[in-house]
């Protein structure tokens, strides 16, 4: 169990040292990415003017107070709350998010699936567990909203954060094969079998 | 033809005004500060928790609602489906339509002024009006109770996370009370850690498919500590709660034993050749706020 600080962006080596079970702070930028994001990104080809390359995305839809644009805020826009939503609904766009956004970091809750893995496993990406629900706490972690793109799907928006001490996160999945939903998963339907005996509902 | 006015008794008036700044401040209310028995059962997991990683999250949970408190902010980012329950007792007079508009302006007032994300769009187009409103949203439920000159509004941020664990099954008769528990130990395999355990898991037994639906709603929503008023319910809310922290799926699907503060069961009669069941999930972000109005003024809580 190590602990590791990545400022991002990573490189593919950084990103491949990280094993299930380790925790990581981000430092520096991380980028707001959601379901209507992506599917348009990906589903109606439209495109985003950040460079995403070896960046974290974390699966979330801010609560936002609109202000003035000025110095180095380019959004418009001031985090109330910034928390995060239950990945799983985006399993399908995994792939597409490395493959061709360069993308080596998916932050999220309750984890994906077993194609995700494959593609952290066949690219160099991993998941990073974020305490779903605690969205006061993360939002401390949260300096600035920098700047935003596809700001038509507002809360939806491709946002990009400055943050500070982002975490500790739980790595959940790693490139080696590794997923501790798969264990948990595996576990419980192990244990089905006597909980449903106990039940006499076997 | 006869008045429907009884003579002697002084009703409740309720002002649309007051419905509109109530259901306001419910709305933002209710996504800052949990109910007591939400903390009390947080207590209780984190003293009972033997998992490692588990103790972790649970300590990052309950330090989310201090940190929540203290700097005035939402405990979690999803503002939800916005759910009102009017609770109407004895003696009491309001306009119906205007009660239902005056709710939806509060709610689009607290969602523009806090501000709170809208979270709300038209099911097809995916259009988002940024009032946490549309068709048929707010969800208002209204229901009548004997409580002598009382009005109860209930506000529910009903979270997607849970709310995307829903589940209805028509089973038969002839699957029994046992093909109900697999139901629910099944579906709580399934949800895993999507709808951010520990949860409320709620279990609506009975009933029409919608009435079914509705109960596991209510049963999600319901205060920790409280029972189901059927006896056999009340068995079974024993039973599953136990069997369902036996899998170890834990908080946030990481493992450990708190995967639920508790299943709740709701019960209503069924036809003869029915047995439905439906599971629905409120996430440990368990929230809701009340008002209650009486002829002494309004009464903020849980």
């Amino acid at each position: 169990m190590t602990h590791h600080v990545l400022s991002m962006p990573a490189t593919e080596e950084q990103i491949r040292r990280l094993r299930i079970g380790d925790t990581v702070t981000l430092e520096e930028v991380l980028f707001g990415i959601r379901d209507a994001t992506q599917i348009h990104m990906f589903d109606h080809g439209r495109r985003t003017k950040f460079d995403l390359r070896g960046h974290a995305v974390i699966h979330t839809a801010p609560n936002l107070r609109k202000v003035e644009r000025s110095g180095t805020n380019h959004s418009g826009y001031e985090a109330v709350c910034v928390g995060t939503t239950t990945s799983d609904r985006m399993e399908r766009f995994t792939r597409p998010l490395m493959e061709r956004e360069g993308v080596r970091i998916i932050i999220g809750k309750g984890g994906l699936r077993e194609g995700s893995l494959e593609a952290f496993r066949d690219l160099g990406g991993a998941y990073l567990a974020v305490v779903g629900g605690a969205a006061a706490l993360e939002t401390t972690w949260i300096e600035a909203v920098e700047d935003v793109d596809l700001d038509d799907l507002n809360p939806e928006s491709l946002y990009k954060f400055r943050i500070k001490g982002f975490g500790p996160l739980l790595v959940a999945m790693d490139s080696h094969g590794g997923s501790l939903y798969a264990s948990v998963n595996a576990e419980a339907a192990r244990r089905r079998q006597a909980v449903l005996e106990k039940l006499g509902a076997a | 033809m006869t008045l429907m006015t009884k003579p002697g008794v002084e009703p409740l008036r309720i002002e649309p005004e007051a419905v509109e700044e109530a259901a306001k401040l419910l709305y933002i209310r209710a996504c800052k500060v949990l109910p007591d028995d939400i903390k009390e059962g947080f207590a209780r997991l984190d003293g009972a928790e033997t998992d490692a990683t588990a103790k972790t999250i649970l300590a990052t949970m309950i330090e989310n609602i201090g940190v929540a408190e203290r700097m005035d902010n939402l405990l979690c980012q999803d503002t939800g489906i916005p759910i009102f329950n009017v609770l109407i007792g004895r003696n009491v007079q309001v306009d119906g339509w205007a009660l239902k508009e005056a709710i939806a302006r509060g709610t689009a007032r607290a969602t523009r002024e806090h501000p709170l994300r809208s979270s709300v769009v038209h099911p097809i187009t995916r259009k988002n009006e940024h009032t946490s409103c549309g068709e048929r949203v707010p969800v208002i439920n209204i229901d009548f109770t004997d409580a002598e000159r009382e009005l109860r509004l209930e506000m529910i941020p009903k979270g997607s996370g849970s709310e995307n664990g829903s589940f209805l099954q028509m089973l038969v008769p002839a699957d029994g009370v046992a093909a109900v528990k697999r139901f629910v130990v099944d579906r709580v395999i399934q949800a895993g850690g999507k709808v951010c355990p520990p949860t409320i898991v709620g279990v609506g037994i009975g009933g029409t498919s919608d009435l079914c639906m509705h109960l596991a709603k209510v049963a999600a929503t319901r205060p920790l500590g409280t029972r189901c008023a059927d006896a056999e319910g009340a068995k079974l809310e024993a039973e599953l709660t136990e069997a369902v922290n036996s899998l170890g799926i834990g908080p946030q699907g990481l493992g450990g034993d708190s995967t639920a503060f508790a299943v709740h069961v709701e019960t209503a009669a069924t036809h003869i050749t029915m047995n439905p069941v439906a599971v629905n999930i409120q996430c440990h972000s368990a929230r809701r706020a009340s008002a209650t109005f009486t002829p002494d003024g309004i009464r903020i809580g849980f």
